[in-house]
């Protein structure tokens, strides 16, 4: 198999790639093959702490897209992580059936608690995996579109639509939190118990999930990498460093812009779906302002514009955050905080960036 | 036609047949357009004609609404009264930015706006014109034809040796010329082209006069200028605008002895800028 | 409104059919005689009939009237079997001194084992309470007078009418002269006559006191005159009319309030992004700062002098804060809109976790002066006192803050160089100073905002998050780089969500609000007052 052109110059993306063929394979098998009392033997837990970062990293590489490539800093980008979470956490809820405490066969529990006699009709359907799974891409699909059609269109940009984004994340978390939404409120979604029939706490269904993302954020990463490369690539570019000269091109700025941000977030929302059945819960908080910023740091970190970066970015960050607030819980949001600055203050272009000018100088 | 026009038809292409109607002589009207920003009466009733394949220099001093016409005329700007029309048929008020550009109107930016982070031939990919439908866009080939046209462009530009460099790291003279082949490679009827020697050296200046020259003919070309020895070297026409409306239209030479023109702008010490 | 004090409805209903009974009746003397029957009727009553007797003896005009129904209040009041008379006991021993309850005569010391006492329970304590009361009407202490008449209006007495009648041609002070017309209508609303009972209701019309809606809902509903119904009708119409209008500025002023807090939070947010186009996402930090301050300050001085003392004090730290965040990070950053909101962001971060290192993560309580505390009346209008000061003090900042722009030497190099950097700086106006006081200016006032919202909500390491959303809302609504616009965009947004609250929930109204800016910035992008021009292009 020759390797399109495209891709066979992209050095950084290839070695990605072959890092998660490598722990796509390897990390299954040295969960299930390797003895317990093995070294080298993973324990479940990481195997879902793994997945979990790899989800972040798609996350990420959706943010870059929109960020590094097209200019947009979207402070609202969990948001649509938590949409494609929360419809897939509604196909969980519904599999739950009779075994939930009140063991009503239809409704979940938190709508027998709340002493709703039927189904609101936005939770019908989400029984069947197809129409959740589709739903996982229009919910923050459509929801992208249409916000993101108004905003582009009346030329909203830069600081102004980040805060609106901003604003549109915290208008979700208020309204998610809202038992009347019928999203479980505060609670939000939990106590899965299986999909398509498989029991999610087993080792199988773990390592599933964790082949899955790999799966998963490989592809998102080929798609972003592909989009770049296209004459589509270079209007984003155009779009982001001078947006009237794009238009004054012939280029409908507002519609490549919605486009664009529209896929972005549908990568988003796959990244929540696949977060949710590994975390085992869903709840409003996923769409607090911190994360969405926290998803901007991590491409900042890597390097903006690199999309490698973003992958980078998020997983080591992430890591450094599971091992910090077990360690030392006050350091974590200094050392959070004092990132945001000292990157965008000295590394400009993230690690990548900083790799680039090291071969470059070398 | 000239040159291009024979380039581009040697290249297999053809110019945008397109629905302007020129059949009058005239591709650009304004008529009575008037904006005003706050109060401030940026354009006040100009009127302008530009006919096909003119090369016309429009200078004024600050102020006088230069750039507020070419923004007017790209649909940058909405303006509160007066007509545009392309050519006897298009009434550009009623179309945005990308549909002007679409129809036929090219403009140059009075700062260099390249996209730096591509290369030459990148940009001149970029602007392309029949590449702006989504499914035109979903591809990371050239074609053949495509290759042609962008090497007969880079080739009238100058740039043939420097396609695969990136934008930003152009000379500044090189950049200007860059926009004028994106602009080219528009295959717009008209190049609205803002101030395209500041900061070039004499020689750059001499190169770009050609360049220039050369498109007249096949091309209407509008040039906002400051520099008089640079208009002097192109432009068969030359309007002086002031405060929003044409001060005085003809030959260079001629208007540099009307007292009216002498006053308010020659005398105004900004000249030569 | 009758349905909801149904009890206290029919309590009025038994005092409206005795002051039917009664009030007719022209109060005269009463001799010694009579006292004595109905006091020996009061014996043998039970607690219903007490109540009749005690109006009875209410209406008997006897100058012992008072004396014994205080005696009965407070269980001094005794049959006396020998003598067959009721007798009021003075003190508590086992041996007490008697008198005759209506003379008043010393009848010497008797065992109380031979007295029997007159029981009265507490419906009738308060009954006696206020009859008593209504029988000072002659006091010369206005406050007796008033005292007297709102014991009638509260516990209308059958032959209080006429005394209040005849009271009401001699009253001087306007306020008792008011109560007095008050209580009469109110008793005429119980009168035989239908265009008596009309005549009150048009006149109660519009008044929006409890008391008088149940009996004129009473009448609108139960009346048997279609003309007096009528009208007692069109009289609760003009109430309800009027206690629309109160809730509304209710909610009007709740909304001023709101808008007043936003105001506050965003007006630093108006320098600092508005004017310098920095955008500070610790903005909500430097707030939290003024708030911590406050509450240091109440550390160690009295809660009374706090406040003036730390305005200035947040002001400060604030500033000073702010002043280093853009000497050390933001200046670096100028022209790049997006690196500065992710820096200022990881500021936000860090000055979070470092007051929850310092402080604790708990909230800590500031509390209120007593200057502030308690409600106060604006006309018919209850307001809490801190809502109203930091309402006024919103707008003293904002005022303060506009000399500061409009009038002085630092006002004018700002607005220099917000318009044009270069020209100010080719004029000699040391730009970098100038931001850094600029920038310093709206931490200061975040940090003013500070003390104010510590007044209103829990002082913790999140009081910043919760309004920074808010603030830049507000600032883009009112148009970047305008004041005025500032502040209607915070009063019309605080005014709008409490409008919104009643109809929709708190969290439904903010979200509504939100949706509503969402949906608003991309109609208008430079929101409602932009600026044009090139300055505008940032």
């Amino acid at each position: 198999m020759r390797l399109p052109p495209w891709l066979l110059s992209d050095r950084a993306g290839l070695v990605l790639l072959a890092i998660l063929a490598i722990i796509g394979v390897g990390v299954p098998v040295l969960n299930l093959l390797a003895p317990p009392d093995h070294p080298l033997h993973l324990t479940a837990y990481t195997v879902t702490l793994l997945g979990k970062y790899l989800c972040y990293a798609l996350l990420a590489v959706a943010v870059d897209l929109v960020w590094g490539y097209m200019g947009i800093l979207s402070l609202g980008h969990a948001a649509f992580f938590a949409l494609g979470g929360y419809c897939f956490g509604m196909y969980l809820m519904r599999q739950i059936g009779t075994r939930g405490v009140y063991g009503d066969p239809v409704l979940p529990d938190f709508m027998v608690f709340l002493n709703w006699q039927e189904l609101p009709w936005y939770w019908h359907g989400f029984d069947l995996f197809w129409f959740a799974a589709v739903m996982v891409l229009v919910v923050p699909g459509l929801l992208a579109f249409v916000f993101g059609w108004f905003a582009f269109r009346s030329r909203v940009s830069g600081v102004y639509l980040s805060i609106i984004t901003q604003a549109l994340t915290y208008a979700l978390m208020l309204a998610f939190f809202r038992n009347e939404m019928g999203f479980g409120g505060n609670n939000g979604l939990t106590d899965f118990k299986d999909a398509l029939g498989f029991p999610l706490q087993a080792d199988g269904a773990r390592i599933v999930l964790f082949v899955l993302s790999t799966l998963a954020l490989a592809g998102g990463y080929l798609a972003c990498r592909w989009l770049v490369s296209t004459r589509l690539g270079r209007v984003l570019v155009a779009i982001r460093d001078s947006e009237d000269r794009a238009r004054f091109l012939g280029y409908r700025v507002e519609k490549v812009k919605a486009l664009v941000f529209t896929f972005s977030a549908m990568l988003a929302g796959v990244a929540g779906a696949l977060y949710v059945p590994q975390v085992g819960i869903i709840n409003p908080g996923e769409f607090a302002p911190l994360n969405s910023i926290e998803a901007v740091i991590w491409v900042a970190v890597g390097g903006r514009g690199t999309l490698v970066g973003a992958v980078v970015g998020a997983v080591l960050i992430n890591y450094a955050k599971t091992w910090l607030t077990g360690a030392l819980p006050e350091v974590w949001l200094f050392a959070l905080g004092g990132l945001f600055v000292m990157v965008t203050l000295l590394l400009p272009y993230g690690l990548i960036g900083l790799l680039r000018r090291r071969e470059a100088t070398a | 036609m000239s040159e291009l026009i024979s380039e581009l038809d040697a290249a297999g292409m053809h110019p945008p047949v397109g629905p302007v109607d020129a059949t009058h002589g005239i591709l650009l009207y304004l008529e009575g357009v008037s904006v005003s920003f706050d109060g401030f009466k940026a354009i006040d009733n100009l009127s302008l004609y530009i006919g096909d394949g003119e090369l016309r220099c429009i200078i004024g001093p600050n102020g006088a609404g230069k750039t507020t016409m070419m923004d007017i005329i790209t649909g940058k700007t909405k303006p509160d009264a007066g007509r545009v029309f392309f050519g006897q048929t298009i009434d550009l008020l009623k179309l945005d930015e990308p549909a002007i550009a679409r129809v036929g109107i090219g403009r140059k930016f009075q700062r260099p706006t390249v996209i730096e982070p591509l290369t030459v031939l990148e940009n001149l990919e970029l602007a392309m014109s029949g590449a702006k439908r989504l499914r035109g866009l979903m591809t990371t080939r050239l074609s053949g034809e495509e290759r042609d046209r962008i090497a007969a462009v880079l080739d009238r530009i100058g740039l043939t040796e420097h396609g695969g460099r990136l934008a930003g790291i152009l000379a500044h003279g090189q950049k200007q010329w860059l926009e004028i082949g994106m602009l080219l490679m528009q295959e717009p009827r008209l190049l609205l082209v803002d101030e395209p020697v500041a900061g070039m050296t004499p020689a750059e200046m001499d190169r770009t006069a050609e360049l220039l020259r050369s498109l007249a003919g096949s091309h209407s070309v509008v040039v906002v200028e400051h520099d008089m020895g640079f208009v002097r070297s192109i432009a068969d026409r030359v309007t002086v605008l002031h405060q929003g409306r044409v001060l005085a239209e003809g030959r260079l030479d001629e208007l540099q002895e009307d007292p009216t023109v002498i006053e308010v702008y020659l005398g105004a010490g900004d000249a030569y800028h | 409104m009758p349905s909801r004090t149904p009890s206290r409805a029919g309590f009025f209903a038994l005092a409206f059919a005795l002051l039917a009974l009664f009030g007719a009746s022209p109060a005269r003397a009463a001799d010694d005689d009579s006292v004595r029957t109905i006091l020996a009727q009061l014996r043998d009553a039970d607690f219903d009939g007490k109540t009749e007797m005690i109006e009875k003896l209410v209406a008997l005009d006897h100058p012992r009237i008072a004396t014994i129904l205080k005696a009965l209040s407070d269980s001094r009041l005794y049959y006396q079997e020998e003598g067959d008379r009721v007798v009021i006991g003075l003190g508590d021993a086992a041996d007490i001194a008697i008198e005759d309850a209506v003379s008043g005569a010393a009848l010497g010391q008797v065992g109380k084992r031979d007295l029997d006492r007159i029981t009265a329970n507490n419906r009738l304590r308060s009954l006696i309470e206020d009859r008593l009361a209504s029988l000072g009407l002659a006091s010369a202490d206005p406050r007796q007078r008033k005292a007297a008449v709102e014991a009638f209006l509260r516990n209308p007495d059958p032959a209080g009418a006429e005394r209040l009648r005849a009271r009401l041609a001699v009253e001087t002070d306007s306020g008792i002269k008011e109560l007095l017309w008050l209580a009469l209508a109110l008793a005429d609303l119980a009168s035989d006559d239908a265009t008596v009972r009309a005549k009150a209701a048009t006149a109660l019309g519009g008044r929006m006191e409890t008391e008088i809606r149940g009996p004129l809902a009473r009448m609108a509903a139960e009346d048997g005159d279609p003309a007096a119904k009528e009208a007692a009708r069109i009289a609760l119409a003009r109430t309800e009319f009027r206690l629309q209008m109160l809730g509304w500025a209710e909610t009007l002023f709740f909304g001023l309030s709101l808008g007043s807090v936003l105001i506050l939070a965003a007006i630093g947010l108006a320098v600092t992004f508005g004017v310098m186009g920095v955008i500070n996402m610790a903005h909500g930090e430097l707030m939290m700062l003024g708030a911590y301050t406050t509450w240091l300050t109440q550390q160690w001085l009295p809660v009374n002098w706090s406040l003036p003392v730390a305005v200035p004090l947040a002001f400060l730290v604030a500033a000073l804060v702010g002043i280093a965040i853009e000497r050390g990070i933001i200046r670096f950053l100028y022209g790049r809109p997006l690196e500065t909101l992710l820096a200022t962001f990881g500021v936000s971060l860090i000055l979070q976790q470092a007051v929850r290192s310092i402080f604790s993560p708990l909230n800590r309580s500031v509390a209120t002066p007593d200057w502030m505390s308690g409600t106060i009346l604006l006309g018919p209008l209850e307001v809490t006192l801190n809502r109203l000061v930091i309402l006024g003090f919103c707008i003293a900042v904002f005022a303060l803050l506009w000399l500061a722009l409009q009038r002085t030497r630092l006002g004018l190099e700002v607005r220099a160089v917000a318009q044009n950097r270069a020209m100010a700086r080719a004029m000699g106006v040391r730009s970098a100073r100038v931001d850094a006081l600029t920038f310093g200016l709206g931490s200061g006032i975040a940090g003013v905002a500070g003390v104010a919202l510590s007044q209103l909500t829990n002082v913790g390491p999140n009081l910043g998050q919760s309004y920074i959303v808010d603030s830049f809302m507000v600032v883009v609504f009112g148009g970047v780089g305008n004041l005025w616009g500032t502040m209607v965009a915070g009063l019309s947004l605080g005014v709008a969500n409490k409008l919104l609250e009643p109809w929709s929930g708190a969290v439904l109204a903010k979200i509504l609000v939100l949706v509503f800016l969402i949906l608003f910035i991309q109609k208008r992008p430079r929101g409602l007052f932009p600026q044009r021009g090139r300055a505008a292009e940032v």
